[in-house]
């Protein structure tokens, strides 16, 4: 009977050293399924991801479409942030693998360029035309103004007006 | 002064109806690929029938990596023969055909590799890490990649045997 109930003690033991190591292993997968690396910023996943066209869309971003495709980009897009690189260094991963074209924003070099500068050389040339014009009206002005009355004729007209029922 | 004015509303025109005109010729689906001409990235994938595919181990061999889906109709449903034949064709020769599938439910797929009768290698790109390495943005694509392993063409949509042929039998000389 002491025998037995050392042995029922003894396995009591076993059984909390078994749990203890079981919630020990627990907490260690825990810690070993989060990502490794660093923390990724939300935020700056979504900022890349917002840079980047959807390929299966029309006029959408990685970060605003709902396709399978756009997801998969994202997950990329994150552990490539995790794994330390910086946007610039992703956004370039995707640019090596799908061109230019994957951007939603055109780059400020080569043919692009257009893009950014032909807007502001409008608004430039809209700009010098208005100038010119405005210059044009204020200056014809004084040369259309009236010839001074003389006498005789502002006497006449004062004269009609009295007329005037 | 009056005169150069007049001319110019007709002038400034002119770049944009050659804007219009080169704009309108372009094909807004063909996306020129900045990987031809480039090596060919690795990848291992695990097939339909359990086997690895690794690229790596296929250096030697011209490779035909097509990325295709089950849902893809009907472009995937007119190549598949094609590329079945082909691969019967120029198996002897070297020629290794890859299938890629991506996006799919497993089932669907492997319903159209047994229609099709599909004899070469295919493999789900799970997490579609093989897709993005490749540039693709839609199905089908096909890469043709030569013996030292660097891509040597991107066909967009569907290959026919007459593509397969002409594309192919450079990389074997």
């Amino acid at each position: 009977m002491a025998c037995n109930g050392g042995a029922s003690e003894r396995r009591v033991g076993v059984r909390t050293v078994v749990l203890v190591l079981a919630l020990l292993a627990l907490v260690a997968t825990g810690a070993a399924a989060q990502p490794p690396g660093p923390r990724v910023d939300e935020e700056q996943v979504y900022d890349v991801a917002s840079q980047l066209r959807c390929v299966v869309c029309q006029n959408l971003s990685v970060a605003d479409s709902p396709s399978e495709m756009a997801s998969q980009m994202r997950v990329i897009v994150r552990e490539r942030l995790a794994a330390g690189q910086t946007p610039a260094q992703v956004r370039q991963y995707f640019v090596e693998r799908y061109g230019d074209w994957i951007l939603l924003l055109p780059p400020r070099r080569g043919f692009t360029l257009l893009v950014w500068l032909a807007p502001l050389a409008a608004v430039i040339v809209g700009v010098a035309i208005v100038a010119v014009l405005v210059v044009r009206w204020t200056r014809r002005r004084p040369t259309t103004a009236p010839p001074p009355l003389d006498r005789a004729m502002s006497e006449r007209i004062r004269r009609e007006l009295e007329q005037e029922p | 002064m009056r005169r150069g004015w007049r001319w110019l509303l007709p002038l400034t025109a002119v770049p944009v109806l050659a804007l219009l005109a080169y704009g309108f010729r372009v094909d807004p689906r063909e996306i020129p690929s900045p990987l031809v001409g480039r090596p060919a990235a690795a990848f291992a994938l695990t097939s339909f029938d359990g086997a690895t595919v690794d690229l790596a181990a296929l250096r030697g061999k011209v490779v035909v990596l097509n990325f295709w889906a089950s849902w893809c109709r009907p472009a995937c449903y007119e190549e598949a023969p094609t590329l079945e034949r082909g691969w019967r064709a120029y198996r002897d020769r070297g020629v290794v055909v890859l299938g890629v599938d991506i996006q799919d439910h497993d089932e669907a797929a492997r319903t159209f590799i047994r229609d099709f009768s599909l004899s070469f290698a295919n493999a789900p790109d799970r997490g579609g890490k093989v897709s993005v390495d490749y540039g693709v943005y839609g199905v089908p694509e096909t890469f043709f990649i030569d013996r030292e392993g660097r891509i040597r063409a991107k066909h967009v949509g569907v290959v026919t045997d007459e593509i397969f042929r002409a594309t192919v039998e450079p990389l074997l000389r």
